[in-house]
């Protein structure tokens, strides 16, 4: 009998304690009137959209823009499409927000989900990330314009690569950039590797000529000089040592720019005022100065847009998008 | 200055009463953390660096030293008690340690897991510590065609778990390799086997095939035979290890050891794979010694994976801190704590801030003592979870896995799912088809497939690439020696099997035989 109760009590304390580790570890259950709220990640922790949600968040607690906790879910699936599911099924749920870019509207099209973007309540972009052309230092491709040349020779006998799947930011800018130059996009060689780390190892080993993907991941290996920037995507060259030398597409005569971004998102269906005040929460952060020390941290370009401005551009990008993939047949 | 003496620099700036605190601490909340089921060691970890902001650089990679490596065993202890393992890395741990602690060993899986690990984490530190910068630069010319070979390798080793019958064994693998298929073809992005699910678009959690035919099949079967079986109670047994389980131990520590540092140090190596190779080995190596406790809970099988799975731990610190390369998922949330400490990885990271370095190498060899210092006393005491009565326990174990399943992806899909696998768990206990295969097709059908199509794009087509990387033809090499000796020897000696039976008088000619036999396995 001893025994029997000595075990139901230890049974009890596990029990108890796991409670006490996961109502520590999860996050409390929040009552009706209070200010917590939860941002949806659409990948993996460590990932891209992690990185910057998780650091909006952490500037926003910090600063008590919310006057309340920010409790953090990755939803990981379907390129996003996973997470986008789930913030348009919380319609009108005025304490939920969602971190996603140009990634996700590529991935709602990949997987067929019956919404876009801007379907949600846009709240405003927060950075851009600028993508590179890649190249080994001893690569034959000296200038963009060589990697030109030689797309227009034999278009699939380049070997390029990227970090995302078919339909995601390092696979549309390359397809992008070959429709630029009259090159088939169909016909050329695109490997795609599971993010920026896998796709560094392959262009240092020289598995591919040239790799697609945002600069930022590559910073290292600029500066040290193992990789080569050829050409960078947006409308002005970034700075950093490595870096700077690399000329805007436009410089050199492409007529292209492309950049991938990420912005925060809000339900839809949630009223006019709460939209306002957390556009204004969101500006809020975007004043801070951790906010400008996790920009100058991660290497994110401070692209600021809200509101209307900001959904009108995810309008245009969601074309750009679904043109690219039309031309691709992978719609 | 040599390595060893900045080594040293880095224990001096790393060593102080308070440091220790927080390494302690680190530890303790990383061991919690990665118990509670459906948290790997990366979501661990992403949930517990907010805690080391605002402490000073060292304090914080002591402390975050302290929950990666708790947070790395703790995944291994709810796989040894409860059949449930946290993360891939710790499917095979899960095998053997579920079956010993059943059979009232769990004190001692639990003691080899931690020793194992903490003798991995060492060794496999001290490697980077010496080795990491020309490890970095042979492991990128490792390509697509070098991963394809060691899946073939892998691939051939799944026919020695297929177990009685070769028929039950395969239609269990082919499941997996099914199973595997599921989800977003990363190369044309086209869906496969979806049924126009998005939330099946992605691929099927590893995680969750293993805790659904594992756990959850496992307890529908006991449940299913409640009646008919006599409810046996789990005997108490030892607290401690013996003097044999250590002697058992120490070569699959080394062993996997062996097999997982250089996976963790190849970009995309893995943990999957070593722990796999490590299992196979150590029940080879037991068959031939002619104590084969596989099946029925041998520490062998929990001492090597283990070993194998931080080692390759330690070894993805190789890209990283060399390469700036993130290779797993835990390893991209360190990159991004890294880099909140002021720690820019990558090629010039070991001359630029030295300090900075060698103190998180000798804080990640601090993190393995205390993890070893604190856990071993802590052994006997999970142990005596299982002493809760069968109906409780296995309610427990339901409620664990639903928990874990929904956890990591808070989506009401995966428990429908996850049923749905313990229910498949069931029907492949019932019809006598082996788990362990099943389990293998999921994990490496996707890993072989991908590594296949990326060597077939990189030479667009050219099926000779395959073999243009001389690793991947030593790899070859060594799977036709694995398919063909054992062929020869039983053709060339039909009388090897035979002496087993003798009582004695040849005993010399056995001894001869199984020289033999060794050296043909080696």
């Amino acid at each position: 009998m001893v025994r029997q109760r000595t075990r139901r009590t230890f049974a009890t304390v596990v029990a108890l304690a796991s409670a006490l580790a996961l109502a520590t570890g999860c996050g409390v259950t929040r009552g009706p009137q209070s200010n917590n709220m939860t941002m949806l990640i659409p990948n993996s922790p460590g990932g891209g959209y992690d990185q910057t949600g998780r650091a909006a968040v952490a500037v926003m607690e910090n600063a008590d823009i919310t006057g309340g906790s920010f409790e953090v879910t990755n939803v990981i699936g379907a390129g996003g499409s996973v997470a986008m599911t789930r913030l348009m099924n919380a319609e009108g749920d005025e304490r939920t927000m969602m971190t996603a870019g140009l990634g996700v509207v590529g991935s709602l099209y990949s997987f067929a989900a019956p919404y876009k973007l801007d379907d949600a309540t846009p709240i405003a972009q927060l950075i851009e990330d600028q993508e590179g052309v890649l190249v080994p230092a001893d690569s034959p491709f000296k200038t963009i314009d060589d990697l030109v040349q030689a797309w227009q020779d034999d278009p699939g006998a380049v070997v390029a690569g990227g970090g995302s799947s078919p339909g995601g930011p390092d696979h549309l800018f390359p397809m992008q950039l070959a429709t630029a130059v009259d090159v088939e996009p169909r016909e050329l060689t695109y490997v795609p590797y599971d993010g920026g780390g896998p796709l560094t190892t392959a262009l240092l080993g020289k598995k591919i000529d040239v790799g697609f993907s945002g600069v930022g991941e590559f910073e290292g290996q600029l500066s040290s000089g193992e990789l080569r920037l050829l050409a960078v995507s947006g409308d002005e060259r970034l700075k950093g040592e490595g870096i700077s030398e690399a000329p805007t597409l436009t410089e050199a005569g492409i007529d292209l720019v492309f950049t991938n971004w990420r912005g925060v998102f809000a339900p839809p269906g949630i009223s006019e005022e709460r939209r306002d005040e957390l556009i204004g929460m969101v500006e809020e952060m975007h004043e801070t100065p951790e906010w400008q020390q996790a920009l100058e941290d991660n290497g994110w370009i401070d692209e600021f847009k809200t509101g209307d401005e900001f959904t009108q551009f995810l309008q245009e990008q969601d074309e750009r998008v679904a043109t690219t993939l039309e031309e691709l047949d992978l719609l | 200055m040599d390595n060893l003496g900045l080594l040293m620099d880095g224990f001096g700036a790393v060593l102080t009463p308070e440091n220790l605190l927080y390494a302690a601490i680190g530890v303790l909340l990383g061991t919690f953390v990665g118990v509670l089921p459906g948290i790997g060691p990366a979501m661990a970890v992403a949930l517990l660096l907010p805690v080391t902001y605002g402490l000073d650089p060292i304090a914080a990679f002591i402390m975050f030293a302290g929950i990666y490596y708790g947070g790395m065993y703790g995944g291994s202890t709810t796989a040894i008690l409860l059949n449930t393992p946290g993360e891939s890395a710790s499917v095979m741990t899960a095998l053997e340690g579920n079956l010993m602690a059943r059979a009232g060993r769990a004190a001692q899986a639990l003691a080899t897991a931690a020793i194992g690990s903490f003798i991995a984490g060492t060794i496999g530190t001290l490697l980077v510590v010496f080795f990491a910068p020309a490890l970095a630069s042979v492991a990128v010319d490792i390509g697509a065609p070098s991963y394809f070979a060691l899946m073939v390798l892998a691939m051939i080793m799944v026919t020695s778990v297929l177990g009685g019958s070769a028929l039950r064994g395969f239609i269990a693998l082919f499941l997996g390799l099914t199973i595997g298929l599921v989800g977003l073809d990363l190369n044309t992005g086209q869906t496969r086997l979806s049924f126009d699910q998005p939330l099946l678009a992605g691929r099927i959690d590893v995680v969750v095939v293993a805790v659904g035919i594992f756990a959850l099949g496992e307890a529908l079967w006991v449940a299913a035979h409640l009646r008919r079986n006599p409810a046996h109670v789990i005997p108490v047994g030892r607290p401690w290890m013996s003097g044999s389980d250590l002697k058992r131990s120490w070569g699959p520590w080394l062993r996997g050891t062996a097999y997982g540092f250089p996976f963790g140090a190849l970009p995309a190596g893995g943990a999957e794979i070593p722990t796999f190779l490590s299992y196979i080995t150590e029940k080879r190596i037991a068959a031939r010694k002619g104590h084969d406790e596989f099946g029925r809970g041998a520490i062998e099988g929990v001492a090597g994976p283990e070993a194998a799975n931080n080692a390759s731990a330690a070894g993805t610190f190789v890209p990283l801190l060399a390469l700036g390369l993130p290779v797993t998922a835990t390893s991209a949330v360190m990159l991004a704590a890294l880099q909140g400490y002021g720690i820019e990885p990558g090629p010039s990271l070991m001359t630029d801030q030295p300090e900075l370095v060698w103190a998180l190498l000798a804080s990640l060899l601090i993190g393995n003592v205390l993890l070893l210092v604190l856990n071993l006393p802590l052994a006997p005491l999970w142990a005596k979870l299982l002493q809760i009565p069968r109906p409780q326990l296995y309610a427990g174990i339901l409620f664990f896995a639903a928990l874990g399943s929904y956890a990591a992806n808070i989506q009401a899909f995966d428990l429908f799912l996850l049923l749905l696998l313990g229910l498949l768990g069931l029907l492949m206990r019932r019809f006598g088809l082996p788990v362990l295969p099943l389990i293998l097709g999921v994990i490496l059908g996707p890993l072989m497939e991908t590594k296949l199509r990326e060597a077939m794009a990189l030479s667009r087509g050219e099926v000779s690439a395959l073999w243009s990387e001389p690793l991947g033809v030593v790899i070859y090499v060594v799977v036709a020696l694995v398919v063909v000796v054992p062929i020869v020897v039983r053709a060339v000696r039909p009388a090897a099997v035979v002496p087993a039976v003798e009582p004695s008088g040849r005993v010399e000619g056995e001894a001869a035989d199984n020289q033999g036999n060794e050296e043909a396995l080696r």
